[in-house]
């Protein structure tokens, strides 16, 4: 278990190693960094005084250990645009962006999982058909449409919830079902597909066999073989949610990183691009490694190097 | 003998997209108590379909019971296992009748501990507290002859040896102490030494817990040391039902002839070929209003081609479905 652990752990610092270089050649090697951070009328002399103030005119090598020994503390320089440290700007972004993140993921495994449980248990039967049109609509329906006809319904006719912004308790719920709909139509597919595969397997029948209650053999024989694959789907999509979502964050003006990615993107404030880039890759990284964690203590396979 | 448990016409067929099996077309057998009945007959006979149809353990849909009875003569009287509710089945299954499977490596659940696998048995039908139900479950690995079992009952079954996973099954079989076991080709996935030891452990378990035995088997070698009786089926019927050394002494079905032709003997010194059955099994999509049998039979005469043979007493407690009088080598005139 130790050595499956610190086997992933390596691999995960070599993968956020290999995010750092590439972020750091996206500025570098690939131009010149300041012509591309300057605004277009500046003047050679403003150039070569911003190249000496950030180092820009030090051996490349030497000015990736710097970097580097700048990254791992946060350290990202200062936003162009703010003037102030580009990470305690992403950071100010994350509650924000962690709150519709999160909810969106318990809306989705909530409705997914059970629902496509059902479809998987009865095929054929009424909970199997909503299982597949949920899966169906779940991942066909454009969410940026679909937040435009939520916002003109539910927050302009009904005024059920607010139409933009991060206020009341009930702001989160539109953009959160938004950014929830697709992942619960793969979880719901994803949960069909795998229990009917496992329903099917013979140690569902010996479970059968015992004589155990049928919530016993759903939950703890067939739910259970049936959730690594669910589980790696879960990890993978938090981590794009965690990485804030430009549509939605911008369709309903909620203060999260992937509306302050749109503004920076916009004012060509790379430092704070870099800072978001690398920020959600460490996110996407450490989820992996934390879902190639679960999948070790659900599945003893795993555990045990088989 | 006082019966166990007696089935009657039992029919089952399988609705699949490409047509209807005839899986069981109308199986009857009586089992007594203490009693070990084999089952013989080669793949889609129907053996494991018949018995596994008692207990609703074949994926319905598509299979479906069209007729017949079970009475099962537990300790609270006769019961039809056919028409019992879902909630009084689960108390029989793993409750008076226990099941072993073929392949121990999936029919375990691989990502539980056999432990867990053990316990939640005893816990759902003895009413033992956990602690309990841990300590039934350490004396009944170590009575199906697993060492150590202390240390293996945390083991997951990936862990375990073909040999020792089909133990830990047979422990779960007879955990909640059974009136009749199931045994569904159980040495069929295992090597044949481990086969030995395995029949021999069933053997001593029976004597000790005096459960009645169905095993399903299509390797007639096995039978002879273990059975006391024996039912051949062929196409989802009987062909012939007999105490086991009769069978082998006077088979009276061309079909058990021809199984026993195809076995390699040890006792008999003449070098001899082994002699196949020509031909295939029937087509069970087709319902089949004749000896099923008749296609590959040698002794087939017009009447196997228009009637269904009925399954009928020829010697004393020794049944077969035949027209042909094998020891006379003509067709009956008994009215049959």
């Amino acid at each position: 278990m130790l050595r499956y652990f610190l086997i992933r752990l390596g691999q995960s610092l070599a993968l956020m190693f290999g995010v750092l270089l590439l972020v750091f050649m996206m500025l570098r090697v690939t131009g010149d960094p300041a012509a591309l951070m300057l605004p277009r009328e500046a003047s050679a002399a403003e150039i070569e005084a911003f190249r000496e103030r950030m180092g820009f005119n030090r051996p490349i090598i030497v000015q990736f250990v710097d970097f580097l020994s700048k990254a791992v503390v946060g350290d990202f320089g200062e936003s162009l645009h703010f003037r102030t440290p580009a990470m305690t700007l992403v950071t100010q972004r994350l509650p924000a962006t962690v709150e519709l993140a999160a909810t969106g993921l318990l809306f989705a495994v909530l409705i997914g999982v059970p629902i496509g449980m059902m479809g998987g248990l009865k095929p054929g039967s009424a909970a199997d058909s909503l299982a597949r049109l949920l899966a169906l609509m779940g991942q066909s329906i454009p969410n940026f449409w679909l937040a435009m006809l939520m916002i003109l319904f539910f927050g302009v006719q009904l005024r059920w919830f607010p139409t933009f912004g991060r206020g009341a308790w009930n702001s989160v719920v539109m953009p959160a079902f938004v950014l929830g709909l697709p992942v619960m139509g793969q979880i719901v597919r994803l949960t069909r597909s795998t229990v009917l595969e496992i329903r099917s397997e013979d140690f569902v029948r010996t479970a059968y066999s015992k004589g155990l209650e049928p919530p016993v053999i759903y939950l703890k024989h067939i739910l259970r073989n049936a959730s690594i694959p669910i589980i790696s789907v879960i990890g993978v999509q938090f981590g794009y949610m965690l990485g804030g979502s430009i549509y939605i964050e911008t369709i309903f003006a909620w203060p999260g990183m992937g509306q302050l990615l749109q503004l920076a993107i916009g004012w060509r404030d790379f430092p704070l691009v870099q800072a978001i880039a690398i920020f959600t890759s460490t996110v996407v990284i450490a989820l992996n490694l934390l879902t190639d964690l679960v999948y070790a203590i659900i599945d003893p396979r795993i555990r045990y190097g088989f | 003998m006082a019966i166990i448990l007696e089935v009657r016409d039992l029919k089952t067929r399988f609705y699949t997209v490409d047509g209807v099996v005839h899986a069981v077309n109308g199986v009857s057998f009586d089992l007594a108590k203490g009693e070990t009945l084999a089952i013989v007959g080669e793949s889609g006979s129907g053996k494991s379909v018949s018995v596994m149809s008692l207990l609703r353990l074949i994926p319905m849909p598509p299979g479906r019971i069209e007729s017949g009875q079970a009475l099962f003569y537990g300790s609270d009287g006769p019961k039809d296992l056919l028409r019992l509710s879902q909630k009084e089945l689960r108390d029989i299954r793993g409750g008076a009748i226990g099941f072993v499977f073929q392949d121990p490596a999936t029919s375990l659940n691989p990502i539980l501990t056999v432990g867990e696998q053990i316990i939640e048995i005893i816990t759902r039908h003895l009413h033992l507290s956990r602690h309990e139900a841990r300590e039934r479950a350490l004396q009944l690995l170590a009575s199906v002859g697993i060492p150590d079992p202390e240390v293996r009952l945390g083991c997951y079954p990936f862990q375990l040896s073909g040999g020792m996973r089909q133990r830990v099954m047979i422990a779960i079989a007879i955990a909640c102490n059974p009136q009749i076991v199931i045994a569904d080709e159980p040495t069929t996935a295992l090597d044949v030494t481990v086969q030995a030891q395995i029949v021999e452990l069933f053997k001593r378990l029976r004597q000790e817990l005096g459960m009645a035995l169905i095993w399903i088997t299509h390797d007639l070698g096995i039978v002879a040391g273990l059975a006391d009786r024996v039912m051949v089926m062929y196409g989802g019927r009987p062909a012939e039902v007999a105490l086991v050394d009769e069978l082998y002494d006077h088979p009276l079905h061309p079909y058990t002839i021809g199984l026993l032709g195809a076995l390699p003997r040890l006792d008999v010194d003449e070098s001899r070929r082994l002699v196949s059955i020509r031909g295939t099994p029937p087509d069970l999509m087709i319902p089949i209003q004749h000896c099923p049998f008749a296609w590959r039979c040698d002794y087939a005469f017009p009447r196997c081609w228009e009637e269904i043979p009925p399954l009928v007493e020829v010697r004393p407690k020794h049944m077969a479905a035949c027209f042909f009088d094998i020891e006379r080598g003509e067709p009956r005139h008994d009215g049959n």
